[in-house]
């Protein structure tokens, strides 16, 4: 039969060497190859101390942002949710009153936001959605948790610290948005 | 009277001597389990146990601690008294072994001359023969008593296999005692402290009979067929649970162990420390450092044994009663025949 491609290699059947037959010094070859294993760096990340750096484009928890001023960037305008192709994001717009202004930045913000992190499939569509710069992807996944409502994430999981109040903390998520 | 001329002394020097025994065991038998995983993992390029203390050094007692807690299951189908008189079995045959192995010379205590070791009966060898063989009955009892066929199946491997190599580690074993004249296992060390070289120099190819079948009565990878994870679920303690189950683990160390230092003592001069002349220190000293090369023997062994089951794959159940019957068998015959006509041509 004529080989379709020249990939087909010969199978060696020629029968065994007494040496061979013995199976000794093979063995012994085999064992010097797990021994020079000792010696090998281990590739194994000792995870709760030692992280594994994430790659800049990585997509993990959601972050709600503020502004330079501290405000809440987010309008409400459901964009993100409508872009969601897991229908993860749910959120109730309110309208600012008298008195607010420090805290919303536009007339209209979010009274509820939440996103359930179990149906999340961090694709970053909520982030090139959004028209206000308000939803970003950070570089932290979510951590177990004991309940499934425990993976719903409600605003005060999502937003980022406030940079005037809590400048520290602040400039860490932000950190981390890379 | 001979009641009344009772060496008390004697007696509770013994007890001790069982008891560290005994006990040490155990202990070193908990560590080797930490060993393996240890020593498996540094081969495969991982770090192993490493969380439960210092370089998870407390991981064998958590484990330990985790085998007691276990709930205690029986199945129902189980023939109850034989479910429980397997691993018993098999624990106090893997333990008596000890007591015939010479951990040292003798050391004198309070003014008692005390030899390191339990018993020196002059049948030494033949009574680890008869215990050896006594402990495939654990793994028959505890594979029968289960009545779960993958049991049966790896408890009928089991007797199968031990049967096969005790013949050809037999035959590898009388070789050498054709050159010692002793079945003591002290005299046979004795001889190699006296003597220019250790055993193995004599009988290289017994040595190698005996270590190949030692494997297999350990029921050691390659040759760990009876419990064949992917082909028998755990085999014979398949049903096992709680500290039954670790009986049964224990008692594949414990086995572990006892080869290894009967190995060295037949082999490998057991308590003999090379190019060192005992005299030259106390005498306690010297028990001391010659107990200390044993267990160092020992383990070096025990690394080996670990060293070769995460190198080779198992065997076929056809290629090791081929390697048992048709290689080891005659091999032995050959080394035993070659062995008589040189004792021969020496006279």
């Amino acid at each position: 039969m004529q080989a379709l491609t020249n990939k087909a290699q010969a199978v060696n059947r020629k029968p065994m060497t007494l040496l061979e037959r013995l199976y000794l010094i093979n063995i012994i070859k085999g064992m010097l190859i797990t021994f020079s294993h000792m010696f090998k760096k281990q590739p194994t990340i000792r995870y709760p101390e030692e992280k594994r750096e994430f790659s800049p484009v990585f997509r993990g928890l959601h972050v709600l942002n503020r502004d330079e001023e501290g405000r809440e960037r987010c309008t409400a305008c459901g964009l993100c949710a409508v872009a969601c192709p897991a229908e993860a994001i749910t959120m109730e717009a309110a309208e600012r009153v008298e008195g607010e202004e420090s805290l919303y930045r536009e007339e209209k913000y979010a009274a509820k936001y939440e996103i359930n992190m179990l149906r999340c499939i961090f694709c970053g569509l909520c982030e090139d959605a959004c028209p206000k710069d308000a939803i970003y992807l950070s570089e932290t996944f979510a951590p177990a948790n004991y309940t499934r409502k425990g993976f719903i994430y409600g605003k005060t999981d999502l937003l980022i610290p406030n940079p005037l109040t809590e400048a520290g903390a602040f400039a860490e998520a932000k950190g981390v948005e890379a | 009277m001979t009641i009344l001329a009772l060496d008390w002394g004697f007696i509770i020097e013994k007890l001790i001597m069982i008891a560290i025994v005994v006990f040490a065991s155990l202990g070193i038998a908990l560590y080797t389990t930490f060993g393996e995983r240890k020593v498996a993992a540094i081969l495969q390029d991982r770090p192993g146990p490493s969380r439960a203390g210092p370089f998870g050094l407390l991981q064998p007692l958590a484990d330990g601690l985790k085998l007691i807690m276990k709930e205690e299951i029986i199945p129902n189908a189980a023939s109850k008294w034989l479910f429980i008189l397997g691993p018993g079995l098999a624990m106090t045959a893997s333990l008596m072994t000890c007591a015939v192995i010479p951990w040292g010379s003798a050391v004198d205590v309070f003014g008692r001359h005390v030899e390191l070791q339990i018993a020196d009966v002059n049948i030494g060898i033949l009574y680890v023969f008869a215990v050896v063989s006594m402990g495939v009955y654990g793994i028959m009892i505890g594979g029968w008593a289960s009545n779960n066929k993958f049991s049966l199946m790896s408890a009928l491997r089991a007797a199968s296999q031990a049967i096969s190599y005790e013949l050809a580690m037999g035959l590898a074993l009388i070789a050498l005692l054709m050159t010692t004249g002793s079945l003591s296992l002290k005299t046979i060390v004795e001889q190699q402290v006296q003597g220019h070289w250790w055993n193995v120099v004599y009988q290289p190819l017994g040595f190698l009979i005996f270590f190949i079948t030692a494997m297999a009565e350990c029921n050691r990878t390659p040759f760990d067929l009876p419990e064949a994870e992917n082909e028998l679920n755990f085999g014979y303690h398949q049903e096992y649970s709680s500290m039954k189950l670790g009986f049964y683990l224990f008692a594949e160390y414990i086995n572990m162990i006892m080869s290894s230092a009967i190995m060295a003592c037949m082999y490998f001069g057991g308590y003999d420390l090379p190019f060192f002349n005992e005299a030259s220190v106390a005498p306690n000293v010297a028990a001391l450092i010659g107990l200390g090369t044993l267990l160092i023997k020992i383990v070096l062994f025990i690394f080996l044994f670990m060293w070769i089951r995460w190198t080779i794959p198992r065997f076929r159940y056809d290629q090791l009663m081929g390697l048992g019957w048709k290689t080891l068998i005659p091999l032995a015959l050959f080394n035993m025949l070659l062995t008589g006509a040189v004792i021969l041509a020496k006279l």
